[in-house]
């Protein structure tokens, strides 16, 4: 897989039939909805949305003051051309494939994936299942499509895990949302490879609102990986999106992110997953690149003995913010959940890690494990760490262990000794201490993610 | 005697409580009292204490060693107290108090240590708190000089059962360069009462400050503990235990700042909860830009003895430089059975053996003291409160 630093910095002319304008109002919601047909429903729930987003302030008081930045009346919240999207590479415009093409995802679907949807700016342009998947019953397409022909499976969780009053970016994104991914698994059915979405913003000043709701059935097994990009432009750029899991009794839902953005996107992102019965959430998080992103994945064990996994890894070059961390809520009896969360601080960089972790009383059994480790590459990188956990009763067993640590000369020395040169010792350095995580991530993706690192890394010795 | 307060002083205390009405009531959106049971601030009935009630049981001090009424040290040693009286900004979330403090305290405790000298003894302190809705506002002010030495024992508790009363209390702790200061509160006010207590501890270059606070009483205690780790070598050690019981109610916040290279702290905090009781402890580890070498830790354990209590753990780490080595652990958990089979079956009974591994528990951090006057007082008051349950 061709990697390289400008790998998704490149953008095309738009062509839109459908733009919503600049700024955001009631009309704004209207136009979304009367271009996607919505169901008086939708409109109705987007409505609400943008009520609760207007009256909500922003986190202030404990996020940082970059967030003020976000002028909200100069995004455009909607562009599309137009068209549904495509069940072949061969209908897809010319210069969205070429997107495609570049990032390498049609090459993928070939290779190892079970399915694919390719998002562009607000709709998606490329969406497709292995035909064997199909007749299974999976369903993957997108949130428009899904909402008009699947709406009874749909409906009943839609906006349930994650209410739209959750916080101000749920609120908007319920407001706006437009594309990602509705995916539901039937009872039993253990998928073998992953399914895939991309999401690319090609167009300048763009809020991209994708709205993602994964529904594994009874014993059913699923893995989902995205990627992202966008150009660099000279403003800034919003991506706030809504992701739901629902994992039903026995179910298991793997969710693998690598993000690669550039670094003027805002990316506040909420995401968490239900765990019913003896079922399992895991979220694989990568995040790379944006200027500031604020996510906290996060697991909601509401059937016994369901299990919730946060792995992540996070890289905060300089200009950029890595507010990351997990929720781990436990609402059911010998519920266990983990977090290891592993940062680097490269330059002026700033990681921080965030959690939650939550035992309410009258339950029994539940066990959180959380660690977290930064590592810091320059005299100015920065690391912050701010876990919560609150914990009723005395039945249930949480431990916490964050460590800051540097590369140690001693290390640097060592191997210079022995000929590396000192880029390429801190190189390894930096591999080996993400290197358990990166096994957890599929075999194409940990290659990738080497290497981004790498790069990210270039420099930043000496 | 009459005392005669300087007008610096005066003007000071005046400045305090115009301070005191300007700061804002902690509220719930404030970070610094997320997880606090703010009912307790409710206090504009209580009136502060007309006269101070504190026992001091001084030692023989070596020469040159100042040791006075805090109130006495005003008068002769205006100057000392004036150079490092509350000088430190309340960072943790009690401004108001501290203000409140400054604005009405009458007693308390100056000692002063020259360069080079070293009491032996630890010089002991009580403040017993009596009458009904009052305020008491004990000081204690510590300054050792260069390589000195010396070990204060404060004592809160109250004259009565059931006296409601509020106590709100500051510690400046001034650790000159290479010197060794230890500073130790043992809090057993009655259940009535409420503690607020701000320990703030300034160390300089390759000094050893300790500062532990021992929590048994109080229906709800706050106390924020502030280390600076202002010169070169300086070294912090924090250290708490806590057995609360009943409906009690403990807030811990904690502030370990290093601003200058080759430093390091270490914090443990434990508590044992009994009953409904609840914890909040909230740290932060803050790394200045350029305090390489720094060396911090941050560990608080709540052991939980009965399944209605609850512990709320928020430690922190901000870190701005990277030659460091911090690192920050929590944990909340209960006796295991396998631990308690083992007592069992070597003959102690299950209730026995509880209390015993919860009495170890308490001890590992009461040890940490290296002081035998210390660590006896602390572990009477813990195994007073023990055999209370």
């Amino acid at each position: 897989m061709d990697v390289d630093r400008a790998k998704g910095d490149f953008s095309f002319p738009e062509n839109h039939k459908f733009d919503a304008g600049v700024g955001l109002s009631s009309d704004t919601v209207d136009y979304i909805s009367d271009v996607k047909d919505d169901p008086d429903w939708v409109r109705e729930f987007r409505h609400k949305g943008l009520e609760t987003f207007l009256k909500k302030p922003m986190p202030t008081n404990w996020a940082t003051k970059d967030l003020e930045n976000i002028d909200f009346d100069k995004i455009r919240y909607y562009l599309s051309d137009g068209q549904k999207p495509k069940r072949s590479w061969d209908e897809v415009p010319p210069e969205v494939l070429e997107t495609f093409e570049r990032l390498g995802v049609p090459e993928q679907e070939r290779a190892f994936l079970a399915g694919v949807e390719a998002q562009y700016d607000s709709e998606a342009a490329y969406s497709n299942v292995k035909e064997e998947l199909e007749k299974d019953g999976v369903i993957f397409v997108n949130s428009t499509e899904a909402l008009k022909e699947h709406e009874e499976i749909f409906r009943p969780y839609f906006g349930k895990v994650i209410p739209t009053g959750d916080n101000k970016f749920s609120a908007l994104n319920s407001a706006v949302f437009s594309g990602g991914s509705f995916i539901y698994i039937p009872k039993g059915l253990k998928v073998k490879h992953p399914l895939q979405a991309y999401f690319r913003i090609n167009s300048e000043n763009f809020g991209q609102f994708e709205r993602t709701l994964i529904i594994a059935d009874e014993g059913s097994e699923v893995m989902y990986m995205e990627g992202c990009t966008a150009p660099k432009f000279e403003t800034s750029t919003l991506h706030s999106a809504v992701v739901e899991l629902v994992a039903l009794k026995g179910a298991k839902i793997q969710y693998v992110t690598v993000q690669n953005w550039s670094s003027n996107v805002f990316n506040l992102v909420t995401k968490r997953g239900l765990a019913m019965e003896d079922a399992e959430v895991r979220w694989i998080d990568c995040n790379i690149g944006s200027r500031l992103t604020m996510k906290y994945p996060g697991v909601v064990m509401k059937g016994e003995r369901a299990r919730g996994e946060v792995i992540s890894i996070a890289l905060a070059n300089s200009g950029q913010h890595q507010d990351t961390g997990a929720k781990m809520i436990h609402a059911a009896d010998n519920t266990t959940s983990n977090v290891v969360s592993k940062s680097i601080s490269v330059g002026e960089g700033r990681s921080t890690y965030r959690g939650q972790v939550h035992i309410p009383k009258h339950l029994k059994g539940c066990k959180n494990n959380t660690e977290c480790d930064a590592l810091m590459i320059n005299a100015n990188s920065k690391t912050d760490t701010y876990p919560a956990i609150t914990v009723r009763g005395n039945q249930h067993v949480t431990q916490h262990e964050a460590s800051v640590s540097q590369v140690s000369e001693e290390m640097l020395f060592y191997m210079q000794q022995r000929g590396i040169s000192e880029a390429a010792a801190m190189s390894l350095a930096v591999n080996g201490f993400i290197n358990d995580l990166v096994s957890e991530f599929p075999m194409e993706y940990s290659v990738e993610l080497k290497r981004l690192i790498d790069l990210e890394m270039e420099g930043s010795v000496g | 005697m009459t005392i005669t307060l300087p007008t610096w002083f005066a003007d000071l205390q005046e400045q305090a409580q115009k301070e005191y009405q300007d700061l804002p009531m902690p509220s719930r959106k404030d970070e610094t009292w997320r997880f606090s049971n703010l009912k307790q601030l409710a206090f504009e009935d209580f009136t502060p204490e007309e006269s101070s009630n504190i026992q001091y049981d001084i030692p023989s001090l070596p020469e040159g060693v100042i040791c006075l009424p805090f109130e006495e040290a005003l008068e002769q040693h205006g100057e000392l107290v004036k150079e490092h009286f509350m000088k430190s900004e309340t960072r943790l979330g009690s401004a108001k108090f501290a203000a409140l403090h400054k604005a009405n305290l009458k007693s308390g405790l100056f000692v002063y240590v020259p360069d080079g000298v070293k009491v032996e003894q630890p010089i002991e302190v009580s403040h017993t708190i009596s009458g009904s809705n009052k305020i008491a506002f004990p000081h204690t002010l510590i300054i050792t000089g260069k390589n000195a030495e010396v070990s204060v024992l404060d004592r809160f508790a109250s004259a009565n059962d059931d006296d409601t009363s509020l106590c709100i209390a500051v510690n400046d702790l001034i650790a000159g360069d290479g010197s060794k200061l230890t500073y130790c509160a043992v809090q057993e006010l009655n259940l009535s009462s409420r503690m607020i207590q701000v320990n703030v501890t300034k160390v300089g270059r390759d000094a050893h400050a300790t500062a532990f606070t021992a929590n048994t009483g109080a229906q709800w205690a706050r106390n924020e503990a502030l280390s600076l780790m202002a010169g070169e070598g300086a070294h912090s050690d924090m250290l708490s235990c806590s057995v609360p019981s009943g409906t009690q109610q403990y807030d811990q916040r904690t502030y370990q700042q290093h601003a200058s290279p080759h430093t390091n702290s270490d914090l443990l905090y434990k508590n044992t909860l009994y009953g409904n009781a609840k914890t909040v402890f909230s740290g932060l580890i803050l790394v200045d830009e350029g305090a390489h070498y720094t060396d911090a830790y941050q560990t608080c354990r709540n052991l939980l003895m009965e399944d209605t209590t609850e512990a709320n753990s928020m430690p922190g780490l901000e870190i701005n430089a990277d030659q460091v080595k911090c690192s920050h652990g929590s944990t909340s958990a209960s006796i295991s059975d396998e631990e308690i089979f083992y007592l069992c079956a070597r003959g102690i009974p299950p209730q026995q053996a509880r209390r015993l591994i919860a009495i170890g528990f308490s001890t590992d951090v009461i040890e940490r003291l290296r002081n035998e006057r210390l660590e006896e007082v602390v572990l009477a008051a813990v195994d007073r409160k023990f055999a209370s349950l």
